[in-house]
């Protein structure tokens, strides 16, 4: 395979790079690592400070990226090694077995209907189950099950076999093994994103052992349509629908003992989040804890400004040092300093939500090396002259887009998605 | 007998319709309607399976008209669309029918009523679907040269992309010299390099690169035509140039707002501004060893609701250079919100704090207070986590105030017919998904014109814009919608109105056979209809929305 751009990651960030590349005439790989493109997006329910439904914007995005001639789409996949320098990069992928032709497969979903063993779903945070041959979500690009060898009864036990025996396409295939693909580029984009801080080491605030404090993540799939509730605010302890709940900002940024750097985005998807509340059950009442609010894009102040004056929501500059979990009802306690006026007060709320700390994606070092780039301290990738040349790495002709550069949202992630795309073009076009 | 097969395609949209709307109730409503021969329901339409179904359920019922009932054109109509023309099918022969937006969720609380809205909406698209015809795309050559208008960073960073890419560039500026805003600042965070290393190189580039044509002191007058075939007017001293461009990108900048009258600014001999302050620290400071910031001079206020983003890291910086210039200088900054997002400005941030500058937290309903007649002596402000007022010493006073629009944005917008945000800075065409384009096609927009942004942030812009700028000019042609409108010349009375009213520049009286006639460009139409609405002789009907459709649409409505 010759491709004139290769594109590690399938968020948004790279579904718009490729898309982008793909308009100027070049030929895309698109390298994924889990079964379909989407990333973060596709997960989160509603997107700020518009309240467009995420999954409604990017849906179209990501069958442009499907159905587009130029960009050839390796789901399953990991990129093993790169060779060369730019203009004449190669790259061994290895695009993992899915047990499942991607050919013969129809996505009639009669396999999953029929499979009896079920997993915790990535896709849900954990919150609900997939069974062991899934697809992610219903808008998957490629819609192709997969099956999960590790959660799979005739994998495990060598027997089952149900979704074979109820494939009318003949598509289950369980010998199918990885496969190693070459392809060749001139440049790379990398576009791998960001995962999410796990609040449990910050034992104070009880995560993982007070039921109702649940992370940001968590409750954008229970407030999602197609999430584990159907988009029902059912708390996890006793499935009770939530009217009265508070967010904590920060949760593993601006923290010495996590990460000293913020998120750029926790304000605003909090605010989002407790605005969604609101729309979900009218009335709800929301307080939000923060250090200082960072609201600073377009519209993102008046966003602000309605959270407070239609949607109930209250914010309150502290930061929470502890949460409680009174028995009695199963709800969280918080206890804080307001410090705009210095006193210890306390709230109880029926569930918190620690609006967590976007990090470098956990096998960053492992990409790193692979592609020979050096990382910042915090493990994102290091821009040479950030001023200059925002999307470039530290080696010539591989570039960086989205968060895997540093936490932002999603229209500054397009817009660097965009900008990675016309500096490829550029050195494909002989510049520098 | 009619040979008209229409098949139609109901979406749950997982419950964001279903979780309101009856959809199967709907579906099976939907079969009863006159030349329907096949409808289903979907739990996404647009999913990969619902796009496949679409195209597979054409050929095995021999459809020729689709009618999907989901969400809105805005997002999916291309997607649909280009389902029914992978199927072989002319993709005017589609029909959407919003039961998302128009049902489901207005009428969320009454399931009922929306169901009972969604058939109604259905009979009509139903309706229209069988009246509509086929219809086909002309082909524009697409000129591959582009206008940008600015030449600032984030202008000539365009510029330089485009050209390494190997088109032709006319960068356009005002004034005398490239470089805009950054001419006038004395360091750049969060390096703390000096502006004029970046600038200047830059300059340099865009001056000696062949491809690029640069027009100072030059103004764009006139702008008419369509992607690909942009006829621009320039205006240089008076004397005028007329070029042809396919494409423009709009790198306009802003201005930095000057706050007369505010904590008396204007009167008082020791209070600057940020940009004031720049070109002091340019030159050498004095030696005022007490200097305190007020950070949202003029920002997140009523009059002026949103955020600078970037003046929490001007004041920072300048406050840290400052402190380098004399340590024993005491700085205070007094802020709001601190806006030091992401990683490196956040670290920026801590090292200031380090460095012994002093970050003070005002609210509006405390704002500071300045004492001093013809100079300012000290700022009072009530200190929330001490919960007590302070008065620091004051030898200079710096106001930290947003970026602004320019105020001949408004002309701009009118000439490119493009839009502008409720604060004045440019519309782009989608809030998260095309930061960059406008919704008129071929044209572009990055930088602080856009909303302020830093360098690297203006930079990546830039390239972005001509990212989206190099499709149509690499590609060589582009096809516009061919929903446009067209003059039946036997009733055109020749009068003119259609070319009157025309947002587009569309329109124009030709002679013909001795008679004025109305004559459309079609590439340069929209099809936004007004025209049609307004001709005095029912002689302009628009394609897709011809009078006997629409007619059909409200006979079938009120029946």
């Amino acid at each position: 395979m010759n491709n004139s751009v290769l594109i590690i990651g399938g968020g948004i960030a790279g579904i718009q790079a490729a898309i982008d590349s793909a308009n100027m005439g070049f030929q895309v790989c698109l390298v994924e690592k889990s079964p379909s493109i989407g990333g973060r997006m596709a997960q989160l329910d509603k997107t700020f400070p518009t309240n467009d439904c995420a999954m409604c914007i990017l849906a179209p995005k990501m069958i442009e990226a499907g159905q587009h001639a130029n960009i050839k789409l390796l789901t399953y996949s990991e990129v093993l090694s790169v060779e060369g320098e730019v203009g004449k990069f190669k790259a061994k992928i290895k695009k993992k077995a899915r047990s499942v032709d991607e050919e013969k497969c129809t996505g009639c979903g009669i396999c999953i209907e029929k499979c009896p063993w079920k997993a915790d779903s990535e896709f849900d945070a954990g919150m609900g189950k997939r069974k062991a041959i899934y697809v992610p979500f219903p808008q998957a690009i490629p819609n192709v099950p997969v099956i999960d060898r590790e959660h799979c009864a005739y994998f495990l036990k060598g027997k089952c076999r149900a979704c074979e025996r109820f494939c009318e396409a003949g598509a289950i295939n369980y010998d199918q093994e990885d496969e190693i693909i070459e392809v060749e580029a001139k440049a790379i984009i990398l576009a791998t994103g960001f995962d999410l801080y796990d609040p449990t080491p910050l034992r104070e605030y009880g995560y993982g052992r007070i039921q109702n404090v649940i992370t940001a993540m968590e409750y954008e799939r229970l407030s999602s349509a197609s999430g584990p509730t159907a988009g029902e605010l059912k708390r996890p302890s006793d499935g009770k629908i939530v009217s009265d709940i508070a967010f904590i900002q920060c949760v593993g940024s601006r923290d010495v003992r996590s990460n000293r750097y913020c998120s750029s985005v926790c304000c605003m998807y909090g605010t989002k989040e407790a605005i969604l509340a609101y729309e979900h059950r009218p009335g709800t009442k929301s307080t939000i804890f923060y250090i200082d609010l960072r609201a600073v894009g377009k519209r993102f102040q008046e966003y602000i400004q309605r959270a407070e004056d239609e949607y109930n929501i209250t914010y309150i500059r502290g930061r929470p040092g502890n949460i409680e979990l009174n028995r009695r009802n199963q709800n969280p306690t918080i206890w804080y300093e307001d410090t705009t006026t210095g006193e210890t007060k306390s709230l109880e709320v029926e569930l918190a939500i620690l609006c967590q700390a976007l990090i470098p994606p956990r096998d960053i070092q492992k990409t790193a090396s692979i592609l020979s780039i050096e990382l910042d301290e915090y493990g994102f990738v290091k821009t040479p002259d950030g001023l200059s040349h925002p999307v470039d790495t530290t080696r010539a002709g591989i570039l960086a887009c989205g968060c895997v550069h540093s936490p932002k949202d999603i229209p500054d992630s397009v817009v660097q998605a965009s900008a990675a795309a016309a500096r490829a073009a550029e050195i494909l076009s002989g510049g520098t | 007998m009619s040979d008209v097969r229409i098949g139609i395609f109901v979406c749950h949209c997982g419950k964001n319709i279903g979780g309101v709307i009856n959809v199967p109730e709907v579906t099976e409503y939907a079969k009863t309607l006159p030349d329907v021969v096949y409808a289903e329901h979907n739990l996404y339409t647009c999913s990969a399976e619902g796009i496949s179904s679409i195209r597979q359920k054409i050929s095995e019922h021999k459809l020729n008209r689709v009618v999907v009932a989901s969400c809105t054109p805005r997002t999916h109509e291309t997607l649909f669309r280009n389902a029914c023309e992978a199927a072989g099918l002319n993709k005017y022969l589609f029909e959407f029918v919003n039961i998302r937006d128009q049902c489901s969720w207005v009428h969320m609380q009454e399931p009922e009523k929306a169901t009972e809205k969604a058939r109604d909406l259905i009979r009509m698209g139903v309706a229209k679907a069988r009246l509509l015809e086929p219809l086909e795309e002309v082909e524009i050559r697409v000129t591959p040269s582009c206008l940008v208008i600015g030449g600032g960073v984030a202008g000539m960073s365009a510029a330089l992309n485009l050209a390494n890419q190997g088109f032709e560039v006319y960068l356009v500026e005002r004034d005398k010299e490239l470089g805009g805003l950054l001419l006038n600042l004395n360091r750049l965070f969060t390096i703390n390099g000096k502006a004029e290393e970046v600038i200047i190189p830059l300059i340099e580039r865009v001056k000696n690169h062949q491809k690029i044509k640069v027009h100072t002191s030059t103004e764009v007058k006139g702008v008419a035509g369509f992607i690909g075939n942009f006829d621009v007017t320039l205006d240089q001293k008076g004397e005028e140039r007329k070029i042809k461009v396919g494409t423009i990108i709009v790198a306009t900048g802003a201005e930095v707002l000057k706050p007369v009258g505010q904590y008396g600014y204007g009167d008082k001999s020791n209070i600057l501004t940020q940009l004031e302050l720049e070109e002091r620290l340019n030159k050498g400071m004095g030696d005022e060893q007490n200097i305190v910031m007020i950070n949202c001079v003029g920002a997140r206020i009523p009059e002026r609701p949103y955020c600078g983003r970037i003046c929490c890291m001007v004041a920072i910086k300048n406050a840290v250079l400052i402190k380098e210039n004399d340590p024993r200088a005491k700085v205070w900054v007094l802020h709001r919100d601190l806006m030091t997002y992401g990683t490196e400005f956040e670290k920026y941030y801590q090292k200031a704090m380090e460095k012994g500058i002093r970050f003070i937290r005002y609210s509006l309903d405390k704002p500071p207070e300045i004492v001093g007649n013809n100079k300012v002596k000290a700022v009072k402000v009530y200190h929330q986590l001490m919960g007590k007022e302070m008065v620091l010493p004051c030898d200079m006073l710096v106001l930290t105030t947003p970026l602004i629009p320019h105020e001949d944005n408004q002309d701009i917008s009118r000439m490119l017919r493009v839009s502008l945000s409720e604060h004045g800075f440019f519309l782009e065409a989608h809030l998260k998904l095309q930061p960059v384009e406008f919704a008129t096609d071929g044209i572009y927009i990055c930088g602080c014109a856009r909303w302020p942004t830093d360098v690297p942030e203006a930079i990546s812009q830039a390239c972005a814009a001509s990212a989206k700028a190099v499709i149509p000019m690499r590609r060589g042609y582009v096809r516009p919608e061919a929903i446009t409108a067209s003059v039946n010349e036997d009733k055109c009375s020749g009068c003119g109105t259609c070319v009157l009213l025309c947002p587009y520049n569309a329109i124009e009286l030709q002679s013909k056979d001795g008679k004025k006639l109305a004559h459309i460009t079609t590439a340069q139409c929209k099809g936004c209809g007004t025209c049609g609405a307004a001709c005095p002789s029912g002689a302009i009907s628009m394609n897709h929305f011809r009078d006997e459709e629409i007619l059909a649409q409200v006979e079938a409505l009120v029946i």
